[in-house]
């Protein structure tokens, strides 16, 4: 190890390589595809949810659900991905119940849905806390007021409930639509095989793998930066939105 | 909307009479709540199987389970799974380990964040914005990857408890939170201890530290459970297997589908022990998730605090 003065100045050599390399485009989309993807269908779950739960006036039912929902987000990664593994696998329960043997995990067309769908199995409880709050806090006397008025259900969500936590629900979108870049490391590389990789090798995997597995330290810490660059410039201008939209203050 | 006129009762009336209310929904209403009920039900039942599923299974007989999944007749169960998985020492090690990180970086990292609110929540603390400035590009732009894992290298912390305990150990994110708080605290109680002739880090401690219970009880959990369930660091920067935590255990066995030689040693014909392999892995998951499961409930109302405190900033 020769640290940074005592090595060879390379230049932009490695960022070349990278970015013209035919797996750059690849790992790209697929980091997108994958968080992309993940926000569409994984966002307005939590806000279903929360008010899903707003109906229910019983408060003892109200609470269990509430207990079972929350429950999967204490659940590890690795553990989640275990089970995810074990109910896909060839002789795994969803096989024996479809009366078939595919197995799942080795094929790439099937890893972002296994991915987004026991993300939303495993945090939509817990998201909705937020919206849960927001809704119990919101004023009881407009949705009084509303029923008097003789507003349908539909209509006191729509015109009151919605209204209450709009302004958490653009924020929470921003925020996560900022982090579209930083998607983690853990779940995706536990839920990789090696048939899977045409759609699972996301930048943070591939990293790890040519950095600290192969040892070619300058070429991933180039696509490392790269990242990293990408994502601030997500974040800057995100910031810049949420600043807009909340009188004047980033985050 | 029939019976409008009937709805236009005084509001003091209205709550009192929330069961007569009810009865005078409209069909469509009633429609739209049965179907949101049916709607949450089948979320509720779809969160419950994949677990309720875990848990039978763990119990089945390898043979029955490889075969035909999960049975309710009693001679198909056995605890044959638990007494394999209770007996290894790995697992063991894993869950000592796992406690150690995250109680000693739970006390570590939130004492240091604590540390470094305080200060941040005074307006005249000299280079506030510059402190705040650094902390928040740590937040949003890091080195990568290979450049901080040949820094702990350097360090000589790799294969030691420090790597894991050191590293992230500051957390901005908390700390802003804990700022936040701190500022909601109104200012007369620092003019009161001063008074009282406190000096600002006897205010700290013996003041602030117990009016900030809530916040402090919020980032203790979140702490704990968050390194509890990690495995990146463990995995970037441990190879000693006697200091690996139950997750990375947890990763041989689940992931990478290696059990614990130790596990199914006894067992003679090769599908016999695939076949015991499968079963643990369920038997290992209920035993290595139960005890967050079994905790999270009691610890449920200040999660619910932590996100109502985070939902003010964010």
């Amino acid at each position: 190890m020769k640290g940074i003065l005592g090595s060879e100045w390379v230049g932009f050599s490695y960022f070349q390589r990278f970015l013209s390399s035919p797996d750059f485009m690849n790992y790209l989309m697929n980091t997108l595809k994958l968080s992309a993807y993940g926000l569409l269908w994984g966002f307005p779950v939590p806000i279903l949810l929360a008010l899903l739960l707003n109906q229910v006036k019983s408060t003892g039912i109200k609470k269990n659900i509430q207990l079972l929902i929350y429950a999967p987000n204490f659940i590890s990664v690795i553990v989640l991905c275990g089970m995810v593994r074990m109910f896909l696998s060839p002789v795994g329960p969803l096989n024996k119940l479809l009366g078939i043997t595919t197995n799942w995990m080795t094929m790439p067309q099937s890893f972002r849905t296994i991915y987004i769908a026991s993300g939303i199995w495993q945090t939509a409880g817990w998201s909705s806390i937020m919206y849960t709050a927001a809704l119990a806090n919101s004023s009881k006397e407009l949705e009084e007021a509303a029923t008097v008025d003789g507003a349908n259900i539909l209509q006191q969500i729509w015109y009151v409930q919605l209204p209450a936590i709009k302004n958490i629900i653009v924020i929470q979108f921003i925020l996560q639509a900022g982090n579209i870049m930083s998607i983690g490391f853990e779940k995706a590389y536990a839920l990789q095989t090696d048939m899977n990789l045409p759609a699972s090798e996301i930048l943070s995997t591939y990293v790890y793998r040519i950095g600290l597995l192969n040892g070619d330290y300058g070429y991933s810490t180039a696509v490392g930066l790269f990242n990293s660059i990408v994502n601030v410039i997500l974040l800057v201008a995100v910031n810049w939105i949420v600043a807009k939209l909340n009188d004047g203050e980033g985050i | 909307m029939a019976g409008d006129v009937q709805r236009r009762v005084p509001l003091h009336l209205k709550g009192e009479n929330m069961k007569s209310n009810k009865k005078r929904l409209g069909t469509s209403d009633k429609m739209i709540i049965f179907g949101g009920y049916v709607l949450l039900g089948i979320f509720a039942v779809l969160i419950f199987i994949p677990l309720a599923y875990v848990v039978i299974a763990s119990f089945m007989d390898p043979t029955v389970l490889n075969n035909q999944g999960i049975s309710f007749q009693l001679k198909d169960w056995t605890l044959d799974a638990y007494g394999r998985v209770l007996k290894n020492n790995m697992i063991w090690r894993g869950f000592l380990n796992s406690f150690f990180y995250s109680t000693a970086f739970t006390v570590i990292s939130v004492f240091i964040t604590l540390l470094a609110a305080y200060p941040m929540s005074k307006k005249e603390l000299v280079g506030r914005k510059f402190f705040n400035t650094i902390f928040l590009i740590t937040m949003f732009f890091g080195g990568g990857l290979i450049p901080t894992f040949i820094l702990i290298n350097q360090l000589h912390m790799v294969n030691t408890i420090w790597a894991i305990l050191i590293p992230g150990s500051f957390n901005v994110w908390n700390m802003i939170l804990a700022r936040t708080y701190y500022q909601s605290i109104p200012g007369e109680l620092r003019e009161a201890s001063q008074l009282d002739g406190a000096s600002e880090v006897e205010h700290f401690f013996r003041i602030m530290m117990p009016v900030c219970k809530p916040i402090i009880a919020v980032l203790v959990l979140w702490t704990f459970v968050g390194m509890w369930n990690s495995y990146f660091d463990a995995l970037i920067y441990l190879n000693d297997a006697n200091l690996q935590p139950l997750q990375l255990v947890l990763r041989s066995i689940l992931v990478q589908n290696t059990p614990q030689p130790g596990m199914i040693a006894d067992i003679q014909s090769t599908a016999e022990m695939a076949k015991v392999a499968e079963l643990l892995k369920y038997a290992t998951i209920l035993v290595s998730s139960l005890p967050l499961l079994i905790m999270y409930p009691f610890f449920q109302k200040y999660f619910d605090q932590g996100v109502m405190v985070g939902s003010v900033k964010g």
